[in-house]
This record gives structure tokens, C-alpha cells and sequence, in this order.
């Protein structure tokens, strides 16, 4: 039987995202092309995991063993290894996350699998697969094919697929699969511990109003400006990466898979051009306002409104113009 | 028994042989930077129009070779950065050695072109395998192509650990400490055993800006090229022959939520902005 097979992915006792995400995904190409969806758990007391899991895919697999309690790109090379060797699916669906992209693309050499990575659509025209990516932070998008192979994988983008449970649910086997692992297989990478980032003052997932500050500020400088936009609108000041990366504002500002997922009523995206680690963080937002010089910027892609204009012009009258009307 | 002498770049510490001094290989890439540009695709359909758009080293590999300089400041030992790519990757790896890099060399075949992230992989590693190193750091991904592939791809065919969006490293003992970017603001804490391949965050350093007496001194010196022949290729192995996938066409995303643009001039926007405030009850 034709197999696709899903890569669940957990995290400090919690399935994540990702893993209902892909299952979704996988789920309909299943259906198009008549294949069993599997699903590999990897990990230690996961049974409960397999249990939620059975509920979205034909059969799951699970390997318990206490030394991969945390993920080991190591440990989950040698287990996805084997169980890849063995059942040869006709597709591998890993998340482009932490995770995947420590594992991904040494796994598939190891097996010697065509990969393709960061995924945001797949399909199946004629027994030939197709995955669509984005190159150039969004403003592109590239259609990938594969040379003929027995195994494909791909690397699925965080909320490319939305996740949605079957009905009636799927009811799926549960195998348990004997670890393969040694200590030797611990001998060149551990685990260590996690570390939270520093809490600050201000939560800015918790605010109602955010407004966020990106690379169109130029300076460290300019931030004030923006900085007193976000108090006359009454909101907090956010941040997109490249401003945490150059040190211009602390890590719990700012916004995006990497740091903080925000769903304020109102989010202001001040010279932000929206990649898509961006985008992510502020899927539930209510009005998105952006101001960008770019009108194809990939933030206007998901904005309510936009302004296409300098930011050191428009944002000073914007200030002015809300600080106005609150006196009034 | 036979002793074990000390070299410039080993130590002997309670008996065990101690990588102290480094030698660190940076994989770096001469990307078009797109964050302001309009982007169009060339008439092949496969490809964006690079002209008028300006070049640079990858944000990733710019941390990346940050984090080679530091380390050998702090440790001793050299530097060489290594590209995949045509003439005008000079310019990043002038631009590296400027900074403080101690050779260049770039790899180049006009087969090599379409290459994808495995194959790239594929010609790094013909030239790397036969150099000595204690380390490599790549950039995570390049702001590009952004595949995230080949630092991890790399160190597979290697045969030696890594480890990916990689905030802090730290060597000690023939080990590196490092931190891993997570999701939700998490890290991660790993130790990876040396020699390894280390795929860099940005934002783990602040890059250095070149320096006029550092740009005189990377004019001097060599670039060495290597070609399909030096590096044991053959055409069949390499570009779009040799790659497993292929980038088929490219295309615009189709816009699926319809933005209003507020137009005028700023204090016109203002006004519209503040109706729509007052209209959506969020002010």
C-alpha cells in the first residue's frame, strides 16, 4: 500500500501545530492519490499523544525511549532511518520548524531521498509530485519537481495547511516499534535544557492595541518616533526580527514564530515588509494597518488597510491627527 | 607507546587530546537583497531579474562569519570562507576577508548552475573534504532561495554532527556549547562534539562593518577557484543534472485578501486612517 507518512512533532509535553497541520494536509493528498497516512511518534510517555493522534491518521507508529525524551536530530536520525528503510512511504512529511530543519536535511541524504524544504503546497498531478515554496521572503513563488524516486520528503511550512479534524475520526492502529537506539547513538550531540527568553514589563500578546516597528526604521534612532505612535494610539510597541537581531529592542518584543504571537483589535506594522516568520505572529489579529514603501510588500498581502508612503512623513501626522482627535 | 607530541593546534589537558586553536571554514553566499525591491521574473520564467537589484553577502552567513572572527580571536587559528558561484561572488568574499578572514575560495563550473540545495552541498563538500577544519558555520538559510538545507546537509555527508539555528556557541574541550533557536521565544541548550557544522542564527553577534585598512588588505590577496576537475566532479553529478529537485517556474502569489490603500497626501491619510479607527471602534 501507498504510504505517506507524518513526522509528529512535540515539545515540553505538548503536541505542536504543526503536527495537526501536516496531518490535514497529508490527509487530502491521501485521498487523491488512495494512500494510508501513518504518523511517527518519537519520544518517552507519549502514549496519550498516540491516542489524540489515531484520531487523524490510518496508523500510528510510536517509538518510546527515555534518552529521546528530548528531540536529538542524532536519535531521530537513526529511528526515522530505519522505519523509512523498512516501509518505504511514497512521501515524508516533516515541519519546517526547530525541528525539521535539524533533521530534515541529513536525514534525506542519509537515505538518499529528494527534499525539499519550507513547503506551503504539494500536490500530485499524474503520479508526479509538485511543492510549492517561497523564495525571496514572499514575493516569489517557486513551483519544485523531483526526479523520479521511491521516497520523497518535504519540509511543510508552520500554518501552511489549516488543521481540521476528521469526521468520523480516522480511528487509527497504534504500533509500538522497539527503539533501535544505543548510548553510542548519544556520543557526538546531548540534550542540555531549555532556556526561556527574559521577561520584560510589557506582554505584548496581551495588549489590544500593537504597534510594530521593522528593518524601514533604518536606526536605532528612529524608534522613538514609532515608539510614540504606539502611545498616542494607545498600544504597545512591538517589533519585527531584524530589530531584535541588531539589538535595537529586547526579545520579548518581538512578534513572529520565533518570539510572540499577538491577536490584538488593532496591529500596526510601521516599515515591516511581512516575511513570513512575521505574517505568522499576527494571523488573529483584528485590523491590520501596515505602512510600507513597498506596495507589493508581502505585509499588504494580509493587511486591511495600507499606506504606501515614507514612514518618517506619515507617521508624525498619523501621531498628530489621532493625538487630535482624542483631545477633542 | 607512542606519544602524542603537541601541535600548534592541539593540547594534551588530564590526558586528552584538546582542540584549543581553531580552524573554522564559513560557507558564505553573494545573495541579491530584495527587502525593497520590486521583484519581477526574467523571461525563462525560472528566475527573478537580477539587474539594477543590489548584491551582498547573505544576512545569515554576514553572523556567520562573525562568529568565525570571534572565535578565532578568541581562540587562535584561521578563517577561510568558501562560496559556490561566479566571478561576482568575490565581492563577499572580499568582503569577508576584509573583515578579517585569512583565505578565500570560491567554487566554480558553469555546470554547477541550478544546482539545488543538495548539490551545493554536494560541491562544498568536494572541496571541504580534503581541507583540514575543526569547524563550519553557515549561514541558516540565505534570504534567497531560503531552502535551510545545506549547513545540515553538509555535515551528513561528513560524517559529523551539527547542529541548526544555532544563538550561542561556546567551545570547550573539543565540544561546543550551543544555544538553539526554538519556537516562542524558547532555546535550546546542545552540546555537539568537534568537528561539527554549525548553521547561524542571526542576531547571535553584531557584524562587524569593514574597515578602509581591512579592504586594502583583502585587495592583496588570492582568491583561489576551483573548477569541476579540481573538485572531482563530473558535469552528470552537479547543476541541474546532478540535483534531485528541480525549480520548475516561478510566479506571483495570487493576492487572496483585498487591502484598501489609503492614498493622498500624508494628512489626507490621516483622516481617512482616524475614520477607520472610529468606524472599527478600536480608538
Amino acid at each position: 500500500m501507498v504510504e505517506v507518512l507524518v513526522l509528529a512533532e512535540h515539545r515540553k509535553g505538548e503536541l505542536r501545530d504543526i503536527t495537526f497541520e501536516m496531518l490535514t494536509g497529508a490527509r487530502k493528498i491521501c485521498d487523491k492519490i488512495g494512500a494510508d497516512l501513518t504518523v511517527a511518534l518519537l519520544g518517552f510517555n507519549v502514549k496519550e499523544f498516540a491516542k489524540e493522534l489515531a484520531d487523524y491518521a490510518k496508523q500510528v507508529l510510536i517509538v518510546e525511549d527515555e534518552r529521546i525524551k528530548e528531540f536529538n536530530s542524532e536519535a531521530y536520525q537513526k529511528i526515522l532511518a530505519k522505519i523509512i528503510g523498512e516501509r518505504k512511504p511514497l512521501l515524508v512529511m516533516i515541519g519546517h520548524t526547530a525541528i525539521g530543519m535539524d533533521l530534515a536535511p541529513s536525514l534525506a541524504t542519509s537515505l538518499n531521498i529528494p527534499l525539499t524544504t519550507d513547503c506551503i503546497g504539494l500536490d500530485f498531478k499524474d503520479g508526479k509530485l509538485y511543492a510549492i515554496r517561497q523564495i525571496y521572503s514572499g514575493k516569489v513563488n517557486a513551483e519544485i519537481t523531483f526526479k523520479d524516486a521511491e521516497t520523497y520528503m518535504v519540509t511543510i511550512r508552520s500554518g501552511a495547511f489549516q488543521p481540521e479534524k476528521p469526521e468520523p475520526p480516522m480511528g487509527g492502529g497504534i504500533i509500538n516499534i522497539p527503539s533501535p537506539l544505543t548510548d553510542e547513538d548519544f556520543a557526538v550531540k546531548k540534550f542540555v535544557e531549555y532556556v526561556e527568553e527574559a521577561k520584560g514589563e510589557i506582554d505584548i500578546s496581551a495588549a489590544d492595541i500593537v504597534v510594530s516597528v521593522g528593518r524601514g526604521i533604518k536606526d536605532a534612532k528612529n524608534i522613538p518616533l514609532v515608539e510614540e505612535f504606539a502611545k498616542a494610539v494607545g498600544g504597545v510597541l512591538a517589533c519585527s526580527r531584524p530589530i531584535v537581531d541588531k539589538g535595537w529592542l529586547p526579545k520579548d518584543r518581538q512578534v513572529g514564530i520565533s518570539g510572540k504571537t499577538v491577536k490584538p483589535k488593532l496591529y500596526i506594522a510601521v516599515g515591516i515588509s511581512g516575511a513570513f516568520q512575521h505574517l505568522a505572529g499576527i494571523k488573529g489579529s483584528g485590523v491590520i494597518i501596515a505602512v510600507n514603501k513597498d506596495p507589493k510588500a508581502p505585509i499588504f498581502r494580509v493587511a486591511d488597510y495600507g499606506i504606501v508612503d515614507d514612514l518618517f512623513k506619515v507617521i508624525p501626522v498619523l501621531k498628530d491627527k489621532i493625538l487630535e482627535l482624542k483631545g477633542k | 607507546m607512542q606519544s602524542l607530541h603537541e601541535t600548534e593546534n592541539v593540547f594534551i589537558k588530564n590526558g586528552v587530546m584538546v582542540v584549543e586553536k581553531m580552524d573554522i571554514i564559513v560557507c558564505v553566499k553573494h545573495v541579491p537583497d530584495t527587502a525593497e525591491a520590486e521583484v519581477t521574473i526574467d523571461p525563462s520564467g525560472r528566475d527573478i531579474k537580477k539587474e539594477g537589484l543590489p548584491f551582498d553577502i547573505n544576512e545569515w552567513d554576514n553572523y556567520a562569519i562573525e562568529e568565525a572572527l570571534l572565535l578565532k580571536e578568541k581562540h587562535g587559528g584561521k578563517v577561510t570562507v568558501i562560496t559556490v558561484g561566479p566571478e561576482e561572488y568575490n565581492e563577499t568574499l572580499r568582503k569577508c576577508l576584509a573583515k578579517g578572514a585569512d583565505e578565500a575560495i570560491r567554487l566554480y563550473d558553469e555546470s554547477f548552475k541550478g544546482s539545488d540545495g543538495y548539490t551545493t552541498a554536494k560541491i562544498l563538500y568536494s572541496a571541504i573534504k580534503n581541507m583540514k577544519f575543526d569547524l563550519i558555520l553557515t549561514g541558516a538559510m540565505a534570504g534567497d532561495d531560503g531552502y535551510a538545507q545545506v549547513g545540515v546537509t553538509l555535515a551528513e555527508m561528513l560524517g559529523i554532527p551539527h547542529a541548526s539555528l544555532v544563538k550561542k556557541v561556546e567551545v570547550k574541550d573539543g565540544w561546543v556549547k550551543v544555544n538553539r533557536e526554538l519556537e516562542g521565544g524558547l532555546e535550546e541548550v546542545a552540546e555537539v562534539k568537534l568537528p561539527a557544522v554549525l548553521a547561524i542564527q542571526t542576531g547571535i553577534n553584531e557584524p562587524r562593518y569593514v574597515s578602509i585598512a581591512g579592504i586594502r588588505r583583502a585587495a592583496k590577496k588570492e582568491i583561489k577557484v576551483l573548477g569541476l576537475a579540481e573538485l572531482g566532479l563530473s558535469k552528470e553529478e552537479v547543476g541541474e543534472l546532478g540535483s534531485p529537485t528541480r525549480l520548475e517556474r516561478l510566479f506571483i502569489p495570487e493576492v487572496t485578501k483585498k487591502v484598501e490603500f489609503l492614498t493622498g497626501d500624508p494628512s489626507e491619510v490621516a483622516s481617512k486612517l482616524a475614520n477607520v479607527l472610529k468606524e472599527k471602534g478600536v480608538l
